[in-house]
């Protein structure tokens, strides 16, 4: 009987060939045996909004024969923040981790490229603003994907009856829903006044100047919108410019009409101050909206998330983003890759919409015109305007313009709350722009 | 040869019997026990403590991104910072006020406890107890609603006897007495409690002498009791400024070091910088800052202690 044998060179063919399909293959379809995938999500404080998030993955390790894992990791108390710097530090951990605004670059070192997906999803759902290329990419590298959960505008919420009353402003003529701004009045100089009558009409705005993140965003989109640089993209420090001075004024003015307390605030004062019906206006996603809808509906009847007041030198307004990252020493990058382009998909954003209720905000522009917030009620429209449909203002986060990782501390550190602050409160403008200038010489660190 | 291998075979035996016995023996010893009883402790605070500890004094000689040995160079940077002496000026600010009036205070309560009858001190010893026992983070959130910026119940009440407002957490000046005030009401506990067991080991008959000898509440006071209890005063004002100097939960709830960064302390600003702002080296070379400064309050509180044991 003939017998085939195998050579000594068929054999070591068939090893090499069979390792290279085990090593590069990403997927063997059977049960599981694409392997594991741990995923570290932000926890959503919309009831619900994880659930959504659980069964789009369920659904792709379904389809893909992967077996996921979930953390859903909350900001509160910076546990997310912790948990980034600890994996970073032990080289180990979750396959895609969520990381917030600054994030990305200051683990750029760490992170897997992701060009592959952004730009697959660019070509698919259309580009992204500047504020996400300025924070999620390093050079030509993404360094992660833009996430839709957790990704928001602090825009202005007011309440269209006081605004109304108090400093004669119809809100909703200015915002109509389903259509483009009608904003050109809507300037800074507006904005003071307005500020001013509901002051005297004992409403005040409710605009934080304390050292988190909803402060500091406001006050950011100021600076940006009066051209205020405090150091260019260079990383030079220029803060003593009259740009800056011009902005500082327009704070000082600004601050004599917010609550005294304003310095103290964190960034569940403004919500607490919408939803008791101390205030016409404050900077806030729709958080405090819903939060109204379900405590004091009189009021949540009478908000209206609209456009930040145009300035010298723009409209800006405060968007934070959220990205999906993977670690280069993640496990499973091919999986992560996988799901992560799963969740990007229109069908897969729209769900996540829906589900926080409008709050999370997909990066991409042809995405910004989903029914939730055209839909969202009391009243109806009262989100249209929210994820920017009409590019009616610039994007953008405090401190934007100088490289991240020095914005990251000017940021951290709040120091343009901190001038406006110092200089509202008796210092000379000298002297606060003096002490601006050495805490920012001391940031550029590396 | 006969004779070493009768001799080896006749040794054998009593040497091993004398191990098991030496073993035996080490094993009976009290400190032996002792030893073995703490060696898992040990082991953990090895691993959680100690470990840590070295690997903190490692990251701070490290660059902000973690890829270059730069010795003490954030120690140097630390120094050209203004904040950073701030907040050096009122960690000392904090501890020193706090310890210093958690020890009056304590000190006077257990003073009142202990002149309580036998058989109702139980009751208010457990009362006074509580804010030591309740987790601060937890009782710390307690108090930020009772100086909530905008709806403090404190502000409430002095309302109602038409007083204005006070900025608790909003103005410089209140906001160092918020955090310091409810330090001492967390920590006062912990010297009564202190206190008043050293209080009970002070014996009846020195009072009795003092007051033959016609001594006055006042002397009482300073030549029996202060005296008495000069050394658990010591220990337990050095262990508090160590917890005080650390602390963390309390400034971080109630006013995140705000406003200004006017409330700060080592812990607080290390966790802003290292975890907020993405700079461990620097962070962590803040923190390692306390040492120093303890260590040399160690230093003095117990040679203190020293001297007086040899006195004794």
């Amino acid at each position: 009987m003939p017998r085939n044998k195998l050579s000594r060179r068929q054999f070591v063919a068939a090893t090499a060939m069979s390792s290279a399909a085990l090593i590069t293959a990403p997927y063997i379809r059977s049960a599981n045996a694409a392997g594991k995938l741990n995923i570290g999500f932000w926890d959503h404080w919309v009831p619900g909004a994880n659930k959504a998030s659980t069964e789009l993955v369920n659904e792709w390790a379904a389809k893909e024969k992967v077996e996921v894992t979930i953390d859903y990791i909350p900001s509160q108390g910076n546990k997310n923040l912790l948990t980034i710097a600890a994996e970073a530090q032990a080289k180990s951990g979750h396959d895609i981790l969520a990381m917030p605004t600054w994030w990305p670059h200051a683990q750029a070192d760490l992170l897997e490229p992701m060009n592959d997906v952004v730009e697959a999803l660019i070509k698919q759902n259309g580009e992204v603003n500047g504020t996400v290329k300025y924070l999620g990419k390093s050079g030509d590298k993404w360094l992660a994907v833009p996430a839709c959960i957790g990704s928001q505008i602090k825009g202005p919420c007011s309440r269209i009856d006081l605004m109304k009353q108090h400093a004669n402003i119809d809100v909703q003529a200015m915002y109509p829903a389903g259509q483009p701004p009608k904003a050109d009045g809507w300037t800074t100089d507006t904005f003071l006044k307005a500020a001013e009558a509901c002051h005297k009409g004992g409403v005040p705005f409710g605009i934080g100047l304390g050292e988190t993140s909803d402060s500091v965003d406001t006050v950011g989109a100021f600076f940006l919108a009066f051209g205020a640089e405090v150091v260019d993209a260079k990383g030079n420090v220029v803060v003593k410019n009259d740009n800056v001075r011009q902005v500082l004024e327009f704070y000082k003015k600004l601050m004599a009409f917010l609550p005294s307390d304003a310095p103290a605030w964190d960034d569940g004062s403004n919500n607490r101050w919408l939803v008791s019906g101390k205030g016409a206006l404050i900077m806030n996603p729709p958080s405090a909206w819903a939060v109204a809808k379900r405590d004091a509906p009189q009021i949540a009847e009478q908000c209206w998330t609209h456009g930040f007041p145009i300035g010298p030198k723009g409209r800006f307004a405060p968007f934070l983003p959220y990205f999906w990252s993977v670690w280069n020493f993640g496990k499973n990058k091919p999986a992560a890759k996988s799901l992560l382009t799963h969740l990007s998909q229109p069908a897969a954003v729209e769900k996540l919409v829906a589900a926080s209720g409008g709050y999370d905000l997909p990066a991409f522009e042809k995405l910004t015109t989903l029914k939730t917030w055209a839909e969202e009620s009391p009243p109806k429209g009262t989100l249209y305007h929210y994820p920017n449909p009409h590019n009616h203002q610039n994007l953008s986060i405090s401190a934007a313009g100088a490289p991240p990782k020095i914005a990251q501390q000017i940021y951290t550190q709040a120091t343009l709350t901190k001038m406006c602050v110092r200089y509202y409160r008796g210092e000379s403008m000298e002297a606060t722009l003096s002490w601006a200038q050495g805490e920012l010489e001391g940031f550029m660190r590396s | 040869m006969a004779d070493v291998a009768i001799e080896r075979k006749d040794s054998a035996p009593p040497r091993a019997a004398r191990k098991r016995a030496s073993l035996r023996t080490a094993l009976k010893r009290k400190s032996t026990a002792a030893f073995l009883m703490t060696l898992p402790l040990i082991l953990l605070i090895s691993l959680l403590v100690i470990y840590p500890a070295f690997y903190s004094l490692h990251l701070a000689t490290l660059n902000k991104s973690m890829q270059r040995f730069v010795g003490l160079g954030n120690f140097q940077f630390l120094f050209t910072r203004e904040t950073f002496w701030l907040v050096v000026q009122q960690s000392c600010i904090f501890a020193i006020t706090a310890v210093i009036f958690k020890a009056l205070i304590g000190f006077v309560v257990a003073h009142f406890v202990h002149n309580i009858p036998a058989k109702g001190q139980r009751k208010w010893r457990g009362m006074l107890l509580v804010p030591w026992v309740i987790p601060p983070a937890m009782s710390t959130l307690a108090w930020l609603w009772l100086f909530d910026p905008s709806y403090s119940a404190f502000n409430y009440l002095l309302a109602g006897i038409g007083v204005d407002r006070i900025p608790w957490t909003g103005e410089t000046g209140w906001a160092r007495f918020s955090v310091i005030l409810v330090n001492i009401w967390v920590g006062a506990p912990f010297f009564m409690i202190m206190y008043l067991a050293s209080l009970k080991s002070v014996p009846d008959q020195l009072y009795e002498a003092a007051a033959i000898d016609g001594a006055n509440w006042w002397q009482r006071i300073w030549y029996v009791t202060l005296p008495m209890m000069r050394n658990i005063i010591a220990i337990t004002t050095l262990f508090s400024l160590i917890v005080t100097f650390a602390n963390f939960d309390i400034v971080r709830i109630l006013t995140a070091g705000g406003p200004l960064d006017r409330t700060h302390i080592f812990a607080t600003w290390a966790f802003r910088i290292g975890i907020e702002g993405g700079d461990i080296p620097l962070g962590a070379s803040v923190s390692l800052f306390m040492i120093p400064i303890l260590a040399i309050a160690a230093v003095f509180i117990l040679r203190d202690i020293n001297k007086r044991g040899n006195e004794a």
